[in-house]
């Protein structure tokens, strides 16, 4: 279990991380997300050892990391933002020498390189110099680095930034797969790479956490507007202003004009007072046709750019 | 001190793997064997003072250059994330890095053996002592240079910012044992104390004093434990 407990981290004058709070259990893909320069990767380098705090603590199985580095970084593999790497080793002598920090000689070390060569997919670079291999294998034997001790714990700072499509699969399926029996901490600023992988999910902005929940909770505490879509025939201009007039809940934020009185509005309105059936009553009433009615779902890319953007907090 | 291994191996191998040891090993071989066989035969003198005079000025260019990328270039590239987030003591680390050039400087000062078979096969009445006690001591100042250079090598990320510094404050060392004439009489002592070449030429001359050997420990530890302190000082900047 990781508990951070009111960590601020200053560089210099500059405060990337406030006092932040929060837990992450064991068994759970925690994604932490935030737009770039939120405070992730500066705090993601507190628990592992790499920065300490300037004031609060981070704690790691009860162990705190200014007394306890090196036995929090035991129980830890990281797999850091700019994914740094000996070009000029052997894949397998990068993965040794990570193997020996890590105490795993011998046998075990045997055991484990076959292991992180099949989770990882590095079967046809293992004998390769790590400089000649593509971006993706980088980005795999980073991975492999992190998870050669088998580690509990597995912190990954934007594991996917610039592999492709294909591999962005690959690499969410084994942190799925990983997430089953160890806490994975996944860091990243691209929503759909979280949301597709995360069991909760905590949002960064400005150093400051925003947000703090599964992706169900965090778009029902969503507070901005949803938006409708309705596509009507027979509206006249008269009916339209006396519909505007008597909904002041629903405000009309553009309309098209298809044909003679056929029409599609783009309607928005509170969450928590949803006009629909008001909408449907006032369009049998005054003989509306309605060919489309459709409610635009929350997503939580909404509530990530609410919760990010300059000024706008709503959850 | 497994750790310490793992450092150290991976750092002679990356010496060993790139041209860095062979262009050191080798250009530091031609060096010294033409400044010593320049004057040899000349002299007609069954001794090796001539290696011994030009191996710490040969030190003062090589020693920063092989130090100069042991922590600076894991700063620059950012490989310093990979061994600060493993269990890995700052004290293992700077330890490993700085036997590994030690380790260089070894090799390049085995290489120049050859010179002391030449000498046992063309000299007379060797004082064999003093060849031992000389190639200690070059050693000695070989250790002393690589702890400076791995000191200035862990102040910045920029390796050739990194050469400087060590190639100045070895300056500093050398010269001060040759700049006495300038220095206040009520320093000169403490200044000649605080000179490399003072305690060499008495280890060379054969003689092995406690009190060169506590200085060459002494300044060696001093700067690898201010390299420790400064590579711990960036976790809390």
């Amino acid at each position: 279990m990781i508990k951070i407990k009111n960590l601020s981290k200053y560089y210099g004058d500059v405060k990337a991380v406030k006092n932040i709070n929060f837990t992450v259990n064991d068994g759970e893909i925690l994604g932490f997300l935030g737009a770039n320069g939120a405070g992730k990767t500066t705090t993601l380098k507190v628990i592992t050892g790499f920065l300490m705090p300037t004031k609060g603590n981070v704690y790691v199985n009860d162990l705190n990391i200014v007394e306890h580095p090196q036995k929090i970084q035991r129980q830890i593999g990281y797999l850091a933002e700019l994914n740094p790497l000996y070009y000029e080793m052997i894949v397998y002598d990068f993965l040794k020498f990570t193997a020996q920090i890590r105490e795993i000689e011998g046998k075990a070390f045997k055991t484990a390189i076959s292991r992180v060569i099949d989770q990882c997919g590095l079967k046809g670079v293992v004998h390769r110099k790590i400089s000649d291999c593509s971006k993706g294998y980088k980005q795999r034997i980073g991975l492999a680095a992190a998870m050669i001790h088998d580690p509990a714990i597995l912190l990954l700072d934007e594991p996917v930034t610039g592999l492709d499509p294909n591999q962005i699969v690959e690499i969410r399926e084994l942190i799925k797969e990983l997430g089953k029996e160890k806490l994975v901490m996944i860091s990243s600023h691209i929503l759909q790479e979280i949301q597709a992988t995360v069991d909760r999910i905590v949002i960064i902005h400005k150093g400051e956490i925003v947000a703090d929940g599964t992706s169900q909770e965090l778009m029902s505490g969503f507070v901005g507007n949803t938006r409708l879509t309705l596509e009507v025939h027979d509206v006249t201009e008269e009916s339209l202003q006396t519909f505007d007039a008597t909904n002041p809940a629903v405000n009309i934020a553009q309309v098209e004009t298809l044909g003679d009185n056929h029409r599609v509005l783009h309607l928005e309105y509170v969450k928590e007072k949803d006009p629909r059936t008001e909408i449907f009553k006032y369009a049998v009433e005054n003989n509306w046709v309605i060919t489309e009615m459709s409610p635009h779902r929350i997503e939580l890319e909404n509530v990530f750019r609410s919760l990010t953007s300059e000024g706008g907090r709503n959850a | 001190m497994r750790n310490i291994k793992a450092i150290y191996s991976k750092e002679m191998k990356y010496y060993f793997n790139s041209p860095m040891a062979y262009i050191f090993l080798v250009i530091f071989a031609i060096v010294n064997g033409y400044f010593f066989t320049n004057t040899f035969f000349l002299f007609n003198q069954s001794n090796m003072r001539a290696l011994f005079n030009i191996v710490p000025l040969v030190y003062l260019f090589f020693i920063p250059a092989v130090t100069m990328g042991l922590i600076a270039r894991e700063k620059n590239v950012g490989t310093i994330e990979i061994i600060h987030t493993m269990p890995i003591r700052d004290s293992e680390f700077v330890l490993g890095k700085f036997l590994a050039s030690f380790s260089l400087i070894l090799i390049g000062l085995l290489i120049t053996l050859i010179h002391f078979f030449t000498l046992m096969n063309v000299g007379l009445n060797i004082d064999y002592g003093a060849v031992f006690t000389g190639y200690l001591g070059l050693a000695l100042v070989g250790a002393v240079y690589a702890a400076v250079g791995t000191y200035s090598s862990s102040i910045t990320d920029n390796q050739v910012v990194a050469f400087i510094i060590g190639l100045f404050i070895i300056l500093v060392f050398f010269l001060m044992d040759k700049l006495l004439i300038f220095v206040p009489i009520s320093l000169a002592g403490i200044v000649q104390y605080l000179s490399v070449e003072y305690h060499f030429s008495n280890i060379s001359r054969g003689v092995v004093d406690s009190r060169n050997l506590i200085y060459f420990f002494s300044v060696i530890g001093f700067f690898l434990m201010m390299t420790i302190r400064t590579v711990e000082m960036r976790k809390w900047r």
